[in-house]
């Protein structure tokens, strides 16, 4: 649904990142967050909420409207747009409300 | 196209004439015996403000609460005990009559103690409570610190103990006033939003209550609205000493059900938020305000109760005006000067609501509140002081 605004006009040479996103090794380009990453895989939801556990995906993507919420190494409830993505982080489904740690 | 609030139609009133009763006030105390007088008379209306109204109904904790309740006024201790006894059954009908789940849950409630001082003030402080003549009795037990861990996985080392009794409870309180409404749509109550009570007149028997959109006609009026009632009361011979108090409440997100046994300053919702409460501010009617002060409080002793909040995020807190009498405690009285014209205001719509709509309501339909009832009128504060 989403496509990168260079794709296929031959430009490359972006520096990549990779991430995992549910174990599943997905590259991104340095400078993406989070949910931009998502969205160039083709991934549209991203949480299942905590009540009906509808599925949700990045909407605002300005850090206002807490739809993206994903666990990011392990930690639960990060909004994927406001966050970076980083060489070696694993993203996972925020799979309904989160635990309060132990 | 959007409307705003005040845009918005309000549906015809069901019933033109004179109506058996109109409750001022469309928050949880005046809903609440609302809904009960529509158990016994046919043509109710509730004349409510806009949104723009203070809302203690919108900002409260939600506690159905008995513990620390009625120390100078045992028939109040009296009063909450009967209707945290009525509640289950408010629960069962408003499930029943309108769909809505209020998720009552009451199976006991702790007032956690972060100090020995505080263990011995509040030892002292129950057992002066309960010894009253003429107090509602019920279990409660000091638990130790393991005790507390039993029912609280996670305390914080600063936690001494607590009193526990099996009474206390909570319920969602915005589903409670939600389902109240729903019921008088259903059950043919005409509420009336944006139709603030000017001017009350007694005619003939028979209540005029001017409003912005025409003269509302009943035989009995219920003042139920809050802290609107003492200029409401001025029109018909009652002089009601109420103040605002501000309580400040700070709300995380919603995580996994963690907290199955309520404490009366944290709690978690049936849907998996987290309420932080309970301060009290002498703070006039500044209700839009919250301050880092009374947050940061509230939030530190949230922490040293249970640590692990420390991960888990605010995402809101607000102000609410609660109403506070003279002394605290509730005011049910009918006016001398106007019969037929009853007040009701509270502190603790919530746990109240049960015994507005169950217990209250019957005797306003009835047209007396009886004899053991004198305890909550206004006389209380006539007292010759010499």
């Amino acid at each position: 649904m989403f496509k990168r605004l260079d794709e296929g006009t031959g430009e490359a040479g972006h520096a990549t990142v990779q991430i995992t996103v549910n174990d599943a090794v997905v590259a991104c380009r340095q400078g993406d967050s989070v949910a931009a990453a998502l969205f160039a895989q083709g991934i549209s939801a991203c949480r299942d909420t905590a009540v009906s556990q509808a599925p949700r995906g990045p909407f605002c993507m300005m850090g206002i409207c807490y739809d993206c919420l994903v666990t990011i190494d392990g930690k639960p409830n990060q909004q994927a747009c406001m966050t970076l993505a980083r060489d070696g982080m694993a993203v996972r489904r925020q799979h309904g409300a989160r635990e309060v740690p132990a | 196209m959007t409307k705003k609030m005040d845009e918005i139609e309000v549906p015809e009133p069901r019933h033109k004439g004179i109506y058996d009763a109109a409750v001022i006030g469309g928050g949880l105390v005046g809903s609440a015996i609302a809904y009960g007088l529509r158990r016994h008379l046919d043509r109710v209306t509730v004349l409510d403000e806009g949104d723009s109204a203070y809302r203690a109904s919108r900002g409260n904790f939600g506690l159905v609460w008995v513990q620390s309740k009625g120390m100078g006024m045992p028939r109040y201790g009296v009063w909450t005990m009967a209707s945290a006894g009525h509640w289950p059954a408010l629960a069962a009908e408003l499930l029943d009559k309108t769909g809505v789940d209020v998720h009552l849950e009451q199976r006991g409630g702790l007032h956690i103690l972060l100090s020995d001082d505080e263990v011995r003030d509040r030892v002292k402080f129950m057992t002066g409570l309960l010894a009253q003549p003429g107090m509602s009795s019920y279990e409660w037990k000091l638990l130790d610190r393991n005790e507390v861990a039993d029912l609280v996985p996670g305390i914080g080392p600063d936690v001494r103990g607590a009193t526990w009794t099996p009474a206390d409870g909570i319920v969602n309180p915005l589903k409670l006033l939600r389902a109240l409404h729903i019921a008088f749509a259903r059950d043919g109550v005409d509420y009336r939003p944006r139709q603030p009570a000017g001017e009350i007149v007694h005619a003939g028997g028979v209540f005029q209550i001017a409003t912005p959109r025409g003269t509302v006609r009943a035989q009995r009026i219920v003042l139920a609205a809050g802290l609107g009632n003492p200029e409401l009361g001025g029109k018909v011979g009652l002089t009601l000493p109420i103040r605002p108090q501000r309580g400040q409440i700070v709300a995380l997100e919603r995580t996994r059900r963690v907290l199955e046994t309520p404490i009366a300053t944290l709690r978690q919702m049936d849907e998996g938020s987290w309420l932080i409460g309970d301060s009290q501010e002498e703070a006039g009617y500044a209700d839009q305000q919250t301050g880092l002060p009374v947050l940061a409080t509230l939030a530190d002793r949230a922490l040293r109760t249970l640590p692990a909040l420390r991960e888990v995020r605010v995402v809101r807190s607000w102000a609410a005006l609660r109403i506070m009498s003279q002394d605290g405690f509730p005011i049910y009285q009918q006016s001398e000067a106007f019969p037929g014209a009853f007040v009701a205001t509270c502190h603790s719509g919530v746990t109240l609501a049960a015994a507005h709509a169950l217990e209250l309501a019957p005797m306003i339909a009835a047209g007396e509140l009886p004899g053991d009832m004198a305890p909550f009128s206004t006389r209380r504060f006539h007292v010759q002081e010499t």
